[in-house]
């Protein structure tokens, strides 16, 4: 669940990235590749965990997918903090320098 | 455990080649900007740290999360050793084992995805540089 929040985040800052014509103001390419970064060392951690369990890996407990979506969640969310406080850092439209 | 950490080393030695890269770019801008050089100033160009700047987003990113994650399952401690597996012998081996498989595996698709971005931004800054003496005409 963790690795599907993600990538659903990553695809959503994607064409955000795609569809802003301030993509550069707003740093969405960083955001952008901060969830495609952990997306792939996601899916990583997925094919091996894969690899072990095989198809017991999708016979999870509720409560352990329920934790695993909290994660997911709350990954996206210290994601969005992150980007938030590099652009508040870089300040790309001086409004701190005002 | 901490598989993270491969690609936080690779992050850490692609942010000092960063700044290196960043510098002597800027000593090499310096001229075309005062205009003494003859340098085709219209030619799209992709520099090597904004290259770089891409790999750390993705490295970083990537490291900042999954340290999250690993803090959420207890792995990571406020606290000396602050790897839980570190505590006994046994889990250190099964980490140096995860480290050197899964965490080496991260840092490669993780550069092998950045590489395919940059032949895929290089291929269309040249067909954009191509087009651009018949567009004028």
């Amino acid at each position: 669940m963790t690795l599907l929040i993600t990538v659903i985040a990553a695809v959503v800052a994607t064409i955000l990235w795609y569809t802003n014509e301030q993509r550069k103001t707003y740093k969405l390419g960083t955001l952008a590749l901060m969830y495609w970064g952990a997306s792939l060392m996601w899916f990583i951690d997925f094919v091996f965990e894969y690899a072990e369990l095989k198809a017991e890996y999708f016979n999870q407990a509720f409560a352990d997918i329920l934790n695993d979506t909290l994660l997911g969640v709350s990954v996206v969310v210290l994601g969005l903090v992150a980007w938030v406080i590099i652009l508040l850092i870089k300040d790309p439209k001086g409004v701190l320098r005002k | 455990m901490a598989c993270f950490l491969v690609p936080a080393a690779e992050a850490v030695v692609v942010t000092a080649a960063y700044f290196v890269v960043k510098k002597k770019e800027q000593k090499l801008q310096a001229p075309k900007l005062s205009g003494a050089s003859g340098i085709d100033q219209e030619e799209k160009k992709i520099t090597w740290s904004k290259r770089l700047s891409w790999l750390l987003a993705l490295l970083w990113g990537g490291v900042f999360l999954l340290a999250f994650e690993h803090f959420w399952h207890g792995e990571i401690v406020p606290f000396p050793p602050f790897l839980t597996a570190m505590s006994n012998p046994a889990d250190a081996a099964e980490m140096f084992h995860e480290m050197l498989t899964v965490g080496v595996s991260m840092a490669v698709i993780v550069t092998a995805a950045w590489g395919a971005i940059c032949a895929i931004v290089s291929a269309n800054v040249k067909k954009v540089n191509a087009a651009k003496p018949v567009k004028d005409k």
